[in-house]
């Protein structure tokens, strides 16, 4: 068995993933975004590491300008913010992968199923599709986190379970119209398994899509988690969050006087959204087998 | 031959609702298949011809299992395919393949030939993981492809190239009978010839039964040892290819001959009647005789009774059978 997936590895000039990321490369801007994502998300993920301060820890004098001890200065009540600012996008992150994650996969599921088999499971799936679609939801969360406790997780479980409707939609057209196609007849033909049909055949052709809407639904996700944060209804303080930190610079005066509160955490959401967006565009083009033959 | 034929289908029906209103409601049934009766005998090629919306790719479609027919029966090897249970399903399955019209959306775009041709065999258990690539290997040597095609994507090749791969994947599982549905009307015509040619050289090699839905009478007739004509869901002749199209009762199969090009451009026109209009609405097929409508030699009794198939008088020992009213007063 080995040797023989070396002697396909030898014949083969080029494996898709090299493909696409050489095609991925061309997009010079994905590329610096690529780079400046992998750079912040290493600092999250380092954050621990590499934070000067406690973040939660009060360590100088309330709303300090940035000197050489505090580079972004402190917060309100004298934390760093640069600590702060590192942990929040830990935390921002998190929410938007991990919300990201759930709803593609209700979405996934519930797209195959609906697309594949059709009929009354269909109709079932798409109306409810639709009514979650349909809800205005800034309130739907709003409640949800009402109901239950805000907190981290289930912030991210309400995101999760919100944002899966664009996904089940855009999967359940593509497997309608790959149902279609000869290749999954010829495998029907064939004899070969539903679980084969619907995993092995179907979904490959159907990640491109998804991987480049995900991107989409991440950047989303972290801007609503922002937004319920700023609200007060997302991530608790004393945990810091990119919107819990630019929550506490509502005031004119912190505004005008005070940039260091908000300006790194707007700029970091700023950065995240604009940069995600443009990987997920260079995604599309260079995971598309027709976009030029090699 | 008296020995059960590998393939017998009686009285094949397929109809497709068709629906709309404002509340949604059936309003009437397309009848791509009104009522079909043939029998492959085994080692036989058999061409079915007819324009688009004949039905006769719907009649291959249904004899590999993609479609239950609305009514008939399908007898493979003797044994009614509609009446199977599941396990003896999966025993017939890879008996019954299929190579498709399209070679381009045939094979999986995201896989390269080598899992398009093993997962099937290995699935089926018709080879092992350790003879899997000599297998493959002997394959794609029947159909004329080196192995070097083994670690590329469907859409590195031409579509002679992928038709050869479809011919390949029908014949890894070991199958008796193929239908090919208008395999080559989507190739070049230098191409086309390559791929008949193969289709023929392989059915002797392997002693396959196939079923060759084509358009035009001058490939099929390449191809195939006996010849059914359909228009409108029926079979209007069927019989010997030669006697067929040599003979032509039928006046549908007569203006299809006269519908192959002819390559001397003196000659073109000379005495070659086309046919006029387009095929009739299969929702509401033409009363008596299907054809009626556009038949250069229509009688009033054609439109009255649907014609029975009758027995042509032809040389002994030549089956030829056709469905028109007229038939017997030629």
């Amino acid at each position: 068995m080995k040797s023989e997936t070396n002697n396909i590895d030898k014949i083969s000039t080029e494996s898709y993933f090299q493909t696409v990321f050489r095609r991925f490369k061309r997009h010079h801007l994905a590329s610096i975004s690529l780079i400046v994502l992998a750079i912040l998300c290493g600092a999250a993920v380092l954050a621990p590491v590499i934070a000067p301060y406690d973040p939660d820890a009060i360590v100088g004098s309330f709303r300090g300008a940035p000197n050489k001890e505090f580079l972004l200065g402190t917060d309100q009540i004298g934390r760093d913010v640069l600590s702060r600012l590192l942990y929040a996008t830990r935390i921002s992150l998190l929410v938007g992968v991990m919300a990201t994650l759930i709803s593609t996969v209700i979405g996934v599921i519930l797209g195959l199923v609906a697309g594949y088999f059709g009929g009354v499971a269909d109709m079932i799936i798409m109306r409810f599709t639709d009514m979650v679609m349909s809800f205005p939801y800034i309130l739907l969360v709003l409640v949800a986190a009402a109901i239950f406790k805000p907190g981290l997780w289930n912030i991210i479980l309400i995101l999760g379970f919100v944002d899966w409707p664009g996904i089940a939609r855009l999967v359940r057209g593509n497997v309608l119209s790959l149902r279609e196609t000869n290749f999954i007849k010829g495998n029907i033909v064939a004899g070969m398994p539903l679980r084969h049909i619907l995993f092995s055949e179907i979904l490959p052709n159907t990640i491109a899509p998804i991987l480049v809407y995900a991107t989409s639904v991440l950047a989303l996700s972290m801007l609503d988690e922002a937004a319920l944060s700023f609200l007060g209804m997302g991530v608790q303080p004393p945990t810091a969050s990119l919107g819990n930190m630019l929550n506490g610079a509502q005031s004119l005066t912190v505004l005008t006087d005070q940039p260091w509160l908000w300006i790194p955490a707007g700029l970091m959401i700023v950065v995240l959204v604009v940069a995600i967006n443009f990987v997920g565009d260079a995604l599309r083009d260079a995971l598309d087998p027709n976009s030029e033959m090699r | 031959m008296e020995t059960v034929p590998l393939i017998q289908v009686e009285n094949m029906k397929k109809y497709y609702p068709v629906k709309g209103g404002i509340v949604t409601h059936t309003l009437g049934y397309v009848k791509a298949v009104d009522g079909v009766s043939f029998s492959i005998n085994r080692g036989e090629i058999l061409g079915l011809v007819g324009e688009s919306g004949s039905g006769k790719s719907t009649v291959g479609r249904q004899l590999v299992g993609l479609e239950k027919p609305t009514a008939g029966t399908i007898y493979y090897k003797g044994k009614n395919l509609s009446e199977m249970k599941k396990s003896e399903m999966q025993d017939v399955r890879t008996g019954l393949q299929m190579v498709f019209q399209d070679p381009y959306s045939s094979l999986n775009p995201r896989k390269h030939i080598y899992e398009i041709l093993a997962q099937p065999m290995l699935y089926h258990n018709i080879s092992t993981k350790d003879t899997v690539e000599k297998d493959i290997l002997k394959i794609l040597d029947m159909v004329g492809l080196s192995q070097n095609v083994l670690g590329r994507y469907p859409h590195e090749f031409s579509g002679g190239q992928r038709q050869r791969i479809g011919i390949a994947k029908a014949l890894s599982l070991n199958p008796e009978f193929i239908v090919c549905d208008e395999p080559v009307s989507a190739l070049d015509v230098s191409i086309q010839a390559q791929i008949l040619n193969l289709l023929k050289s392989l059915q002797k090699e392997l002693n396959l039964t196939l079923l060759f839905v084509g358009h035009g009478l001058g490939a099929v007739n390449y191809v195939s040892d006996r010849i059914a004509v359909m228009y409108l869901g029926k079979i209007v002749e069927i019989g010997d290819a030669k006697e067929v199209f040599n003979n032509p009762v039928h006046p549908y199969t007569q203006a299809l001959i006269d519908a192959v090009p002819v390559p001397d451009p003196e000659d073109a026109d000379s005495g070659r009647g086309l046919l006029q209009g387009d095929i009739g609405s299969s929702m509401e097929p033409p009363s008596g005789c299907r054809f009626h409508t556009r038949c250069p030699h229509v009688k009033e009794k054609c439109s009255l009774d649907e014609p029975k198939m009758q027995e042509v008088m032809t040389k002994v020992g030549k089956e030829h059978y056709a469905a028109c009213p007229c038939v017997m007063g030629k």
